[in-house]
């Protein structure tokens, strides 16, 4: 069974817009695949591409094994898909919407009860209730239900946790790795750095672009430029006066911390504090820090702009 | 099958869950048919007419009580002056006057002939149009009775209405209330309907599906199919027994008729799905472009022939022209298939063209 997607050189423009640009990406058999990037970076075009519901302009692109402008009516059955907004009926109960989704593939809620069964068994006691009327982590849940219920090979989930609260978006990344264990492949954007580290492979999505992919720590080691901490009160009025710094590549607010990224090793934490304390008499700590994903993110494009 | 039949079952779900689809589809109608039935009226009842006599004869006060008995017109003043008319007709006390020249039955004796004015408030021309038709004929006819006791021979024109003897307008409101009620509420919400999954998003779902075009397309359409039926039917019972129009066709063809009419708007329902992205658009399209053409271009409330000739060839693609037609042939004639084939024909020839280029235009993917 193959249920990699490959893909090489993908275009894809609306008018004069470029929303895909010479796009490569590879999603290995039963992969965990993230997809970061903001809003309009090509995240939703890229999946209606593998799924069939847009046609790209150019490139090759292959989900699992076959090509979604001609055999899109195969590759239908084997993927599971789940779109950005909540696409379900509202005015359906639970239950009567998950019914609708196994019948239409043929199938039937016990048949895949044991694939479900982990998103599913939460919110079953709410089976006779209106979609329209759960609570935003219960929807995103039903939605998965319905885009598995079917047991697809390939799960295709477009910011599935955009909008809903820290408790259910854990729980549902969780139930997304207990599904992954199961040989199902998932590919899944979303624009939440901090979840993105929950796959095992991630790239990050830029303008059309992939901008860098491989593991979380993959990532994490591209990031080559000193980056320090520093924890004040005053973020601020110091954002203000690092930014005058001269061998400053960024500076960025995280909270109550500023993280400073440097143009070359040849400046330290020193320099970075003797700076500060030129300016201001404000209280502060600097540490080194070790790069996330949102440094590399950032550090890639301020590269890009210049 | 089980795909189909999962669908069509949602289909029903959606419409009776959804109050505003429920009062769409089964109380608009029956108001609709019951305001239409009580407020447009043809027939002129108790028109308030005021008389100017400056003869003052007994052939004028003839008459006069020869239109007051008519059911039509009340005669509710006598006036000495053209002045106290005008005043009449500003304070809306009347809605026509009748004027009778000076030594009226002697003039008539003598030159067999004598002159009376009507004059009308044209602020409502129906009205007016009608007014003058039933004066000027009551008159006439007095006239000529008069003559001929007086031993002349005189042609008396009797009209005859045939399919309508009374004129009474329910006769032609109900047939168009049926057109335009089938027209606009099958076409609207089908293509509200599929619209609506568009913009909810979960088209995206469907066409992700295995589930062809066609089901979704048929799953789609079934339910405002039987749904629109029923309401054929309750404007046909509410038209006889409220209205007391006449069913002398047999009412197989009638329902054959509805039907084949009510494939039409859904197929019209699909393309206008096709085109709109949004329901609202969806909406537009269909009370712009079929609430108006059914109302004011069918020969329903205008008669066809009196439009200017551009409009008159426009009136050819309205498709509620034909059924129309057809089922005043049915329900006031009494006609049969041999009789409104050409109306069905034409009929399933739009259909079939709206099926085909909505098939051929449904998207497989999104745009």
């Amino acid at each position: 069974m193959d249920s990699s997607i490959v893909i090489n050189n993908l275009i894809k423009s609306y008018g004069s817009l470029r929303a895909l640009d010479n796009l490569n990406l590879r999603v290995e058999n039963g992969g965990f695949y993230g997809l970061v990037g903001p809003d309009g970076a090509g995240k939703t075009s890229l999946m209606r591409i593998i799924t069939s519901l847009l046609l790209p302009d150019d490139g090759y692109i292959r989900v699992a094994g076959l090509d979604p402008v001609k055999d899109y009516k195969k590759l239908r059955l084997k993927l599971g898909y789940m779109p950005g907004r909540f696409s379900l009926y509202q005015d359906l109960t639970v239950e009567e919407n998950l019914k609708f989704f196994a019948s239409v593939f043929g199938t039937t809620i016990k048949e895949n009860y044991n694939l479900i069964a982990p998103v599913y068994s939460q919110i079953e006691p709410f089976k006779n209730r209106r979609a329209g009327k759960l609570s935003g982590g219960m929807k995103q849940k039903l939605a998965l239900s319905c885009a598995l219920v079917h047991k697809p090979e390939i799960l295709i989930l477009d910011e599935p946790t955009t909008g809903v609260d820290a408790v259910s978006r854990r729980e549902f990344w969780d139930m997304l790795k207990d599904i992954r264990s199961k040989g199902i492949t998932i590919l899944v954007s979303t624009p939440y750095m901090e979840e993105a580290v929950l796959c095992d492979t991630i790239s990050l999505m830029f303008d059309g672009k992939i901008i860098d992919s491989g593991t979380p720590n993959e990532i994490t080691s591209h990031f080559k430029e000193p980056i320090f901490v520093v924890k004040t009160d005053f973020v601020r009025s110091l954002l203000k006066i690092i930014r005058e710094m001269p061998c400053l590549k960024s500076v960025n607010s995280f909270g109550q911390t500023l993280h400073v990224v440097l143009n070359s090793d040849d400046c330290g934490a020193k320099d970075v504090s003797e700076f500060i304390k030129s300016k201001c008499s404000f209280d502060f700590q600097i540490e080194p820090y070790s790069a996330g994903i949102e440094d590399c993110f950032i550090n890639h494009i301020i590269s890009r702009k210049k | 099958m089980n795909r189909f039949l999962a669908f069509l079952t949602k289909e029903f779900l959606h419409i009776f869950r959804d109050v505003r689809t429920m009062m769409i589809l089964f109380l608009i109608p029956v108001f609709q048919i019951l305001i239409f039935g009580y407020v447009i009226k043809n027939e002129v009842r108790d028109a308030k007419v005021g008389v100017l006599d400056f003869s003052g004869d007994v052939m004028t006060a003839q008459i006069v009580s020869k239109l007051d008995a008519a059911n039509d017109i009340e005669i509710v003043d006598y006036y000495k002056n053209y002045s106290e008319i005008e005043s009449a007709f500003k304070a809306n006390k009347i809605k026509a006057a009748i004027v009778f020249e000076p030594n009226f039955a002697a003039t008539f004796v003598k030159e067999r002939e004598a002159n009376l004015q009507i004059i009308l408030d044209a602020s409502d021309p129906n009205l007016a149009n009608l007014l003058n038709s039933y004066i000027s004929a009551i008159s006439a006819n007095y006239a000529n009775e008069q003559k001929a006791s007086q031993a002349v021979i005189n042609v008396s024109i009797e009209p005859r209405m045939l399919y309508n003897e009374n004129l009474v307008s329910a006769y032609m409101f109900v047939p168009g209330t049926m057109a335009l009620i089938l027209m606009v509420i099958t076409a609207l919400m089908s293509s509200i309907s599929i619209v609506r999954e568009k913009e909810i998003g979960t088209m995206e779902i469907l066409l992700v599906s295995p589930l062809k075009p066609i089901q979704i397309i048929l799953g789609k359409l079934a339910p405002y199919a039987i749904l629109s039926i029923v309401n054929a039917i309750s404007i046909i019972i509410i038209g006889n027994f409220v209205f007391g129009v006449p069913i002398l066709g047999s009412p197989i063809v009638l329902l054959i008729l509805s039907f084949i009419f009510i494939l039409m708007a859904l197929s019209l329902g699909l393309l206008i799905s096709n085109i709109a992205k949004t329901q609202q658009v969806a909406m537009f399209i269909s009370m712009f472009g079929l609430l108006l053409p059914t109302m004011l271009l069918s020969g329903f409330i205008f008669p066809i022939e009196n439009m200017p000739v551009a409009l008159q060839y426009f009136s050819y693609i309205v498709p509620a022209k034909y059924f129309l037609i057809a089922l005043k042939s049915v329900m006031l004639k009494g006609l049969g298939f041999a009789f409104i084939w050409k109306e069905l024909l034409v009929l399933l020839g739009m259909t079939s063209l709206f099926i085909g280029i909505s098939v051929k235009k449904f998207k497989i993917r999104l745009d």
